[in-house]
């Protein structure tokens, strides 16, 4: 019983975390666009008058996407165009299942590991699924009846194929150094430090490997660099090109959450996880009495000269727009206010003198925002990237994949085989 | 292009640095971060005009919806001499002359049109008219309408009107 309810637990963070990062990474798109081309981006839609910078956008977009009508062009494939989205979809969210996001989590006696399923075969399972995902894109593809979703379907099988190759192979020598394919043990190797100052990470051990990896990544999530399947100026809008209401959400919502994933994955094999670099589990527990007031009091502090921010706007912008928009700094300030009240009245529970029970649950819940924050940092990355990188010519594609990416991961595999045999 | 000879598009025209893609990454990653900061701390200076709340200020000579001058006396100082019509481009200025009552001034214009969806705002008109009476200088570009029939203006509406926006 118990344990089906912490899964379920799990299952609902995991997920939450996934949609809910969705329309967060949506939102970072266009706005991180809109900045680098200096633009303002999106900032109209608003609910009551509160926009945040944007963010209500995906709110409209997603309304506006649920109430449009479905069409459904003539001469296509009935079951496979209509099972394509879906396949997408629920092939984008599985991955999940297998992601450490914390250490273990200790509740009265029971320690519960923060991951949702930890199979011994984890990184099989990931490239398993993760190869299912093309089948999504070449059945909307080829059941559309059109050429250019053809087109796009096939440009993706083709890539994907070619990058899972280089993506398999730059794995292998992270699973040389580790001696396991179980993800909660590849982070937990990656707990200690290399000569007493770096913090063993993947990519401190396999730097090559991490850069491959992540340009597999970058490739598998169809992202610019690579996002061939969609080429705006060749093929109109790829593979999805024929779908439109929901259908085309999810498509849409799919590729993002393959982005989510992906920035979850390199979080998770090359950039340690949970884990956070010079404060392992033993430090935070042991020194929970110092650390726990540090946190809240440094919480405190941000969110208090945030909202000191919010409200100099407030006033400073009292009645500029005229309508309830003007309302909108001074809430956010309240919101930030309040945070940081709270900040400052949990001291009254005196943290300094926290029990081990609160300061192992302190522990776990930093490391487990270690993670998320970790898994922000590359989704940002991959906006970054989409927005600084012109797109590759197919065949540069073809060329940077099979000719350039192979005999590195081939390299680095052989190299690092060596130097753990020698070992 | 110098292309070295080499097989096009494999980089035969870049140095082994830029062919490498990863330092060329970074700088590129370098160039575009400093934009998004520079534009997260420094939001006033961005070019971008908020439309509905603030309006593009444009320069004097900005030719946007034309008006017809008026006499002391409140009529129209064009004399229907059809220069503007016949110069007109896009053919979109309709007059109809008559016989002006003061024997001084030959004519008047019974009818003045201007379609403005047909207009190309060029200027002409205000440059052919021999007495000044069309003008371009009312710096009203929002031309907007519910449908076709209203942007088919009169000479009332050109002698008086000064709404911005909505016709």
């Amino acid at each position: 019983m118990e344990l089906v309810v912490s899964t379920l637990l799990k299952i609902v963070f995991m997920l939450v975390l996934v949609i809910g990062l969705v329309p967060v990474v949506v939102w970072a798109d266009r706005k991180g666009s809109a900045f680098i081309q200096d633009r303002t981006g999106p900032n109209r839609a608003s609910v009551a008058g509160i926009r945040l910078g944007g963010l209500v956008h995906p709110i409209a977009d997603v309304v506006k996407l649920l109430f449009k009508e479905d069409v459904r062009p003539a001469n296509v494939h009935g079951a496979l165009y209509a099972l394509a989205p879906f396949i997408v979809f629920f092939v984008a969210l599985l991955t999940y299942a297998v992601i450490p996001f914390g250490d273990y989590l200790e509740i009265g006696g029971k320690q519960i590991p923060l991951v949702v399923a930890d199979l011994d075969v984890g990184i099989l399972y990931i490239l398993g699924i993760a190869s299912l995902g093309t089948y999504g894109l070449v059945m909307a593809g080829w059941s559309s009846n059109n050429k250019y979703t053809f087109l796009g379907a096939l440009r993706s099988s083709s890539q994907m194929i070619s990058y899972e190759i280089s993506m398999g192979l730059s794995l292998l020598g992270l699973l040389l150094v580790f001696q396991s394919l179980r993800l909660t043990e590849i982070v937990a190797g990656q707990g200690g430090l290399v000569w007493g100052f770096l913090p063993q990470w993947g990519v401190v051990i396999q730097p090559l490997g991490a850069l491959l990896f992540i340009t597999a990544v970058f490739a598998e999530a169809n992202r610019t660099p690579f996002d061939l399947p969609e080429g705006e100026s060749e093929i109109v809008s790829g593979y999805h090109l024929e779908y439109s209401s929901m259908k085309f959400a999810l498509f849409f919502m799919a590729e993002y959450a393959n982005l989510v994933i992906g920035a979850a994955l390199i979080t998770t094999l090359f950039f340690g996880g949970w884990n956070i670099p010079w404060l392992s589990r033993e430090t935070i527990t042991g020194n929970a009495g110092v650390l726990l007031p540090l946190f809240l009091g440094l919480k405190a502090l941000v969110t208090g000269i945030v909202a000191v921010l919010f409200f100099r706007r407030a006033a400073r912008e009292r009645g500029k727009f005229g309508d309830g928009r003007d309302r909108e700094p001074g809430l956010l300030g309240g919101v930030f206010a309040v945070i940081c009240a709270a900040s400052v009245a949990s001291f009254a529970l005196s943290p300094w003198r926290a029990g081990p029970e609160v300061a192992s649950v302190f522990a776990s819940l930093l490391q487990v925002g270690a993670f998320v924050g970790k898994v922000v940092f590359f989704c940002w990355l991959f906006v970054w990237v989409r927005w600084t990188l012109p797109r590759f010519r197919y065949d540069q594609l073809m060329g940077l994949g099979w000719k350039v990416m192979l005999p590195l991961a081939l390299a680095n595999l052989v190299i690092t085989a060596v130097w753990t045999a020698l070992i | 292009m110098r292309t070295n000879g080499k097989q096009h598009g494999y980089g035969g025209d870049m140095v082994f640095r830029e062919r490498v893609y990863v330092g060329e990454i970074l700088r590129g990653l370098w160039i575009t971060i400093k934009h998004v900061l520079r534009n997260i701390f420094h939001m006033k200076d961005m070019p971008t005009v908020q439309y509905p709340e603030q309006k593009p200020v444009y320069s004097d000579r900005f030719r946007g919806r034309h008006r017809l001058m008026q006499r002391d006396d409140g009529s129209p100082r064009c004399v229907a001499c059809m220069m503007c019509s016949t110069v007109c481009p896009a053919d979109c200025i309709h007059i109809t002359a008559a016989e002006h009552p003061d024997p001084s001034i030959e004519k008047y214009p019974e009818r003045f049109d201007i379609d403005l969806l047909r207009c190309v705002y060029c200027g002409l008109c205000e440059e052919a008219c021999p007495c000044d009476a069309i003008r371009m200088d009312t710096g009203i570009y929002e031309i907007v309408a519910d449908s076709r029939e209203k942007f088919f203006v009169n000479k009332e509406f050109l002698l008086n009107d000064d709404t911005h926006g909505t016709l």
